[in-house]
C-alpha cells in the first residue's frame, strides 16, 4: 500500500465533524450546473432513432430524406464508428450504433443533429430502416437452450454470456451432513430476484464540442470520466490526448450512468463532423431503455446447519438475465458468488453462476452490483434455518461470525470488521427482544445482515497505474485547491476529499477548493464504482496532503526555531504543541512555506495492496477488496391480510463503515439505500415483456411484439414518495480500518443489501408466509396466506 | 399536477395578439408574446405557443435551477410556483402563464439571504445530487407559506410528506428532508 495513514485515531479537528456538504449551496440556489444546464453557441441537438424490434438484421439504412430536412444540419449511422466496445475490456459486444443487428427494443441505429431538438425529432421518421425480424428470446433459460437463434453470433457460447463455477471445501459432504447428523438441518429454496433499474432523476446527457485545434471535449452526466475518455478514443480512433472528458454536476447515478452510453459517441461524432457543439439528452423513456440495472436472478440454494445453527455448507445455482449486452456482466457473474462468503463463515461452497444474453435492454451494475440478489437468498435461508432450529436469528448470525482479521472460505482478507456490533446496535434500538415477542399476528420483525466491498483490488482494465491520484496545490491566499479525478455523484466524494485535505492541513472544509472529474485537469481516478473513492482516492489525498503539511509545518518549526515534530496545523493555525499560546494564522504558515520551498504543490495516489487480500485460484482476483463494510438491519413490517398489502413502518439500519469522515454524509447513504431496497422488494420492476400486450389471443403474435418494456416512465415504474418510504434509523458504526483513510470503509451501497431480506423475513414474522420471488406484490401475499390456510386445514383434518 | 384555475387572474392584462409565425424549418410556429411577473420582475419572452413553462424558463431564459426529469409531470423536479401554488412547470402551457406571477428556486433567497429552507436543507444535508431540490424546496416553501398564513401552530411529519409527495427524490430516502423543512418551520436552520 503506498499511502501509510496517518492521525488515525482521534480528536479529529474536520473528520467526524457536523459538516455539510461543501458543494450543497450550489445545488440549493440552482446555480450547479448539470450537463443539460450547458447551452455553447451555434449549438445543435440530437436524437438517436431506436430500433423498435427486440431482435432483428439490419439490412439497408437510408438517411437521405432525413439530411434534406430544413433545420437539419447532419446525420450519422454505424459504419462511421463501427468498432465495438465495452466497459469490460474481454467482452467489447457493443457498437455505438448498431450496423448490423439491433438486439433489444431501443438498440440504437441512427442520430440525427438538428437546430433544435423538435427538428431533430421529427427528422427521425424520415430515417428509412429495413429490418429482417428474428425471433426473440426474452426468457433466459430459453436462450440458453438454443443454438439455433444467437443474439451475439460471434459468441463462442451460444447465447452464454459468462460462466464461473467454483468449490472451496468438501460441499457435498458438508451439505449431506445437515440431512444425516442430529439436529443438523438441510435448506433447499429457489429464490427470483426480479430485475430494477436506477431511476436517477436526472436523465442522462451528453454535450460534445469539436474545436479549432483537434480537441474534442465532452460534457457528460457520467459516473466513470475515465473509463469514457477511453472509449470515445478507442471508437472515434483519436488518440486520448485530443480528447477531454468533462463530468459537470450529476443528478444521481447508482451505477445507471457507469459505462458509456450511445448518446456520448453519437454527439461526439456529430460534433467532429459539424464543426458545432452538439447536445444528446435522453428522454426518461431512453433512461429506462439505457438501463443497465440490477440483474434478474434466478438461484437455488441449499444450506446446512448444524444442531447449534453452524452453517455447515452452502451451495448456489444461479442464472443471470444479462439482456442483449456484456456490459459489467462478467463482473456480475463472479460477484453473484464471490460476495456471498462473509459475513459469516462457512464450512464449504460453491456457486455456478451463467449469465445469459437476452433480447431485453442491457443489465448491469445497480448499487450493490451483483450481490443484492443472493444477499437476499442466503438471508432467507439462513432466517428458514433459524426457525426450524427454534433459534432466534440474531443468535444465528452470531453463532457464525467470521470476525476482524480473518480469511473468507473464498481467500478474501478482511481487515477491521464491525458486524457483531451491528447486530447488537440493531438489536438493542428495535427493541428486537421485547417487541418480537409482543407484536400481534400481522405484525412482524425481521432481521437480516451484509457485507460489501470498498473498491475492487483490481482495475477493469489490467495494469499497474494507481487506481487514484490527487494533487493538492496551496499558496499565499491560505487556501488550498484539491484535483482529483475522482465523480462526485452527489454521494459527496468531493466534501470526502476536502474533509482530508483540510484535516491534515489545518484548514477549514470550506478553505479547500475541489476541482474534480476533468481529464485535462486532473490526475486519472477509475471513478465512482464499486464503492471505492472514499478508500481509494482519500488515501491518495492523505499521501499528497502528508507531502505539503511536513514542508509546511518544516518552514514554521525552521521560523520558530523548534522541531518540525512540535509544529501542528488546525483550526486554520500553525501552533506549537509544547507551547500553544505560540501560533500563527494558518495563512502565514503557507507564506512561510512557499517562501522555503517556492510554489506548493504535491502528488498522491493509491495502489492497492498486491499481497494478502485474495487467494490465488483463477478468478479470486474478482470480488476482493482492500477493506469491506457491514450491515446489519431489522425491519418492522405490518401485513393486511385482507388486500396482501404490506406496509415497512421501520427499518433500523446499522453500517460499519470504518470510520465516518462526514456523518451526515454517512447517514444520507445510509437512508437512501435502505429507501431504494425497500422499493426493490416491494415496488419496483423493470419488466420486460416477453410477448407484447395487446396481441394476445390473435393467431401469429409475432416476434416483432417482443420485448417490450413494461414500465417506461415514472409513473409506469413507481418509484418511492414520501408517502411510500418507511421511517429509517441510520446508525453509523465505527471499526477503523487499517487500509481506509483514518480507518474509512464503503457507506454507498452496503447498507442497501439487508433491506430486502429483512422485510421479506418480517413478512414471514408477521404471518408466516415466506415470499421467495420478488417482488413481494399483494396477490403473491394473499395467494401465499391461501396456500398456509388449505395446508393448516389439511393438517388440521 | 399542475394546479391551474380556470381563468387568468382579473388582474392579467388581455392576452396580446398572437404574433405573426416566426420561421421554423419546415413548417409554421405561432409566436406569442408574453408577459409575467418572474421572482419579482417583470419579463416580457416571445414564446412558441406549444412550449411549456418549463421549456420557456430553462431554453429561453437560461434559469436552469428549475429541472426536468421526465417532462411529463411525474416527477416534480420542474416544480415552480405559479401565483404561489406549486405546479409541475413541465404540464403548464406557457401561454397560460400570461400575467400572472412564477417564481422559481432562483427567486427564493430573500433579501440575498439564503431562505430558511435553503439553509436547513444545507445543514441537515437533504440536497444529495441536487437534482429534486430545486422543486422540493418550491414545493416545501409554499407549504409553509401556507401554514403560516393560516396560522398553524404545529407541524407533522405526515402533512409535509404529502406536501412533497409529488416531488421524487432518488438519493436522499426523504428523512432528511423531511428533518429539514421541520428546522425551517421552526426558523432554527
Ligand atoms: S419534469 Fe415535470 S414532472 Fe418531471
Ligand atoms: S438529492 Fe438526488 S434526487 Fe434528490
Amino acid at each position: 500500500m503506498s499511502a501509510p495513514t496517518t492521525l488515525s485515531s482521534p480528536p479529529f479537528d474536520v473528520v467526524g465533524g457536523d459538516h455539510a456538504k461543501l458543494d450543497a449551496p450550489d445545488r440549493l440556489t440552482g446555480v450547479a450546473a448539470f450537463t443539460d444546464d450547458i447551452t455553447l453557441p451555434r449549438m445543435l441537438h440530437a436524437k438517436i432513432l431506436r430500433s423498435p424490434h427486440a431482435h432483428a438484421r439490419i439490412l439497408s439504412i437510408d438517411t437521405t430524406r432525413a439530411a434534406a430536412l430544413p433545420g437539419v444540419v447532419d446525420v450519422v449511422v454505424g459504419s462511421e464508428m463501427p468498432l465495438t466496445y465495452g466497459v469490460i475490456p474481454w467482452t467489447p459486444d457493443e457498437q455505438a450504433l448498431a450496423t448490423d443487428k439491433v438486439r433489444y427494443v431501443g438498440d440504437a441505429v441512427a442520430a440525427v443533429a438538428a437546430i433544435d431538438e423538435e427538428t431533430a425529432n421529427r427528422a427521425l421518421a424520415f430515417i428509412d430502416v429495413h429490418y429482417e425480424v428474428l425471433p426473440a428470446l426474452c426468457d433466459p433459460r430459453e436462450a440458453m437452450a438454443n443454438t439455433d437463434v444467437l443474439i451475439h453470433e460471434d459468441n463462442r457460447h451460444g447465447n452464454i454470456s459468462k460462466r464461473v463455477k467454483l468449490a472451496f471445501g468438501e460441499v457435498d459432504s458438508a451439505l449431506a451432513a445437515g440431512d444425516s447428523e442430529p439436529g443438523a438441518h438441510r435448506i433447499a429454496g429457489h429464490y427470483e430476484f426480479h430485475g430494477t433499474t436506477h431511476a436517477a432523476i436526472e436523465p442522462h446527457c451528453a454535450l460534445a464540442h469539436f474545436d479549432t485545434t483537434g480537441l474534442l471535449t465532452v460534457w457528460s452526466a457520467t459516473q466513470v470520466p475515465h473509463y469514457l475518455h477511453r472509449e470515445l478514443a478507442r471508437v472515434l480512433e483519436l488518440p486520448t490526448y485530443r480528447i477531454r472528458v468533462i463530468q459537470p454536476a450529476v443528478g444521481g447515478a447508482f451505477g445507471g450512468k457507469s459505462e458509456p452510453f450511445d448518446l456520448e459517441f453519437v454527439a461526439a461524432r456529430l460534433a467532429i463532423k459539424t464543426g458545432r457543439p452538439v447536445k444528446c439528452l435522453y428522454t426518461r423513456e431512453e433512461v429506462f431503455l439505457a438501463h443497465r440495472g440490477r440483474h434478474p436472478f434466478s438461484m437455488d440454494y441449499e444450506t446446512s446447519v448444524d444442531a447449534d445453527g453452524r452453517i455447515l455448507a452452502v451451495s448456489g445455482e444461479t442464472v443471470l438475465d444479462g439482456g442483449a449486452y456484456s456490459s459489467f456482466g462478467l463482473v456480475t457473474t463472479y460477484y453473484s458468488g464471490q460476495l456471498l462468503c462473509s459475513p459469516y463463515s462457512f464450512g464449504a461452497y460453491r456457486f455456478h453462476s451463467t449469465r445469459v444474453y437476452t433480447n431485453k435492454p442491457a443489465c448491469g451494475p445497480k448499487r450493490g452490483h451483483g450481490s443484492v440478489q443472493p444477499r437476499f437468498a442466503i438471508e432467507v435461508q439462513l432466517d428458514k434455518a433459524a426457525h426450524l432450529l427454534d433459534m432466534d436469528p440474531i443468535a444465528l448470525r452470531r453463532r457464525n461470525l467470521l470476525g476482524a482479521n480473518s480469511t473468507t472460505i473464498n481467500g478474501f482478507h478482511i481487515g477491521s470488521n464491525g458486524f457483531a456490533a451491528c447486530l447488537d446496535a440493531v438489536e438493542a434500538s428495535s427493541d428486537w427482544q421485547t417487541r418480537r415477542a409482543k407484536l400481534p399476528r400481522g405484525r412482524g420483525l425481521g432481521v437480516a445482515g451484509s457485507t460489501y466491498i470498498s473498491g475492487t483490488n483490481y482495475c477493469i482494465y489490467p495494469t499497474d497505474l494507481p487506481q487514484a491520484a490527487v494533487q493538492i496545490c496551496l499558496d499565499r491566499s491560505g487556501r488550498v485547491r484539491l484535483f482529483t479525478g475522482a465523480s462526485d455523484i452527489g454521494q459527496g466524494s468531493n466534501t470526502t476529499l476536502a474533509v482530508i485535505a483540510a484535516e491534515h492541513l489545518g484548514v477549514e472544509l470550506a478553505d479547500v477548493r475541489v476541482i474534480a472529474a476533468d481529464t485535462d485537469l486532473c490526475p486519472v481516478d477509475l471513478g465512482a464504482y464499486s464503492s471505492r473513492q472514499t478508500l481509494m482516492a482519500g488515501n491518495a489525498a492523505i499521501m499528497a496532503a502528508q507531502e505539503l503539511g511536513k514542508k509546511v509545518r518544516k518552514a514554521v518549526a525552521d521560523h520558530w526555531q523548534c522541531s518540525p515534530k512540535v509544529v501542528t496545523l488546525a483550526g486554520r493555525r500553525a501552533q506549537r504543541l509544547d507551547d500553544p499560546a505560540v501560533f500563527i494564522p494558518i495563512q502565514d504558515a503557507f507564506v512561510l512555506a512557499e517562501t522555503a520551498f517556492g510554489t506548493l504543490g504535491s502528488v498522491g495516489h493509491y495502489n492497492t495492496p498486491r499481497s494478502g487480500v485474495h487467494g490465488d485460484y483463477r478468478g479470486g482476483t474478482i470480488g476482493a477488496s482492500p477493506a469491506y463494510s457491514f450491515s446489519a438491519h431489522v425491519a418492522d413490517v405490518e401485513v393486511d391480510v385482507e388486500t396482501g398489502d404490506v406496509t415497512v413502518h421501520h427499518i433500523w439500519a446499522a453500517h460499519d463503515c470504518g470510520r465516518a469522515l462526514s456523518p451526515v454524509l454517512v447517514e444520507g447513504q445510509i437512508e437512501g439505500s435502505v429507501y431504494m431496497g425497500v422499493a426493490e422488494a416491494l415496488m419496483e420492476h423493470h419488466h420486460v415483456m416477453p410477448t407484447g400486450l395487446g396481441l394476445e389471443g390473435e393467431k401469429e403474435p409475432g416476434p416483432w411484439v417482443s420485448g417490450l418494456l413494461a414500465g417506461s416512465s415514472l409513473l409506469d415504474y413507481p418509484i418511492p414518495t414520501t408517502l411510500d418510504t418507511p421511517e429509517i434509523s441510520a446508525l453509523i458504526i465505527e471499526d477503523p480500518d487499517p487500509r481506509g483513510p483514518f480507518g474509512a470503509k464503503e457507506a454507498g451501497e452496503g447498507p442497501l443489501h439487508p433491506a430486502i431480506p429483512a422485510v421479506v423475513n418480517a413478512i414471514y414474522d408477521a404471518v408466516g408466509i415466506r415470499i421467495d420471488c420478488l417482488p413481494v406484490t399483494p396477490e403473491k401475499v394473499l395467494a401465499a396466506l391461501d396456500a398456509l390456510a388449505a395446508q393448516k386445514g389439511s393438517d388440521d383434518a | 399536477m399542475a394546479n391551474l384555475p380556470d381563468s387568468p387572474s382579473p388582474l392579467a392584462p388581455a392576452a396580446p395578439p398572437v404574433s405573426p409565425a416566426i420561421q421554423s424549418p419546415d413548417r409554421p410556429v405561432q409566436t406569442s408574446l408574453l408577459r409575467f411577473e418572474l421572482n419579482g420582475e417583470a419579463k416580457t419572452v416571445a414564446a412558441p405557443a406549444h412550449w411549456t413553462l418549463l421549456e420557456i424558463l430553462r431554453y429561453e431564459l437560461r434559469l436552469t435551477g428549475t429541472k426536468q426529469g421526465c417532462d411529463k409531470g411525474d416527477c416534480g423536479a420542474c416544480t415552480v410556483q405559479l401565483d404561489g401554488k406549486p405546479v409541475n412547470s413541465c404540464l403548464v402551457l406557457a401561454l397560460d402563464v400570461q400575467g400572472r406571477t412564477v417564481k422559481t428556486v432562483e427567486g427564493l433567497a430573500v433579501g440575498g439571504q439564503p431562505h430558511p429552507l435553503q439553509k436547513s436543507f444545507d445543514k441537515r444535508g437533504a440536497a444529495q445530487c441536487g437534482f429534486c431540490t430545486p422543486g422540493m424546496l418550491m414545493s416545501a416553501e409554499a407549504l409553509l407559506r401556507q401554514k403560516r398564513a393560516r396560522g398553524d401552530e404545529g407541524i407533522e411529519t405526515l402533512e409535509i410528506a404529502e406536501a412533497l409527495s409529488g416531488n421524487l427524490c432518488r438519493c436522499t430516502g426523504y428523512t432528511k428532508i423531511l428533518s429539514a423543512v421541520v428546522d425551517a418551520w421552526r426558523d432554527k436552520p
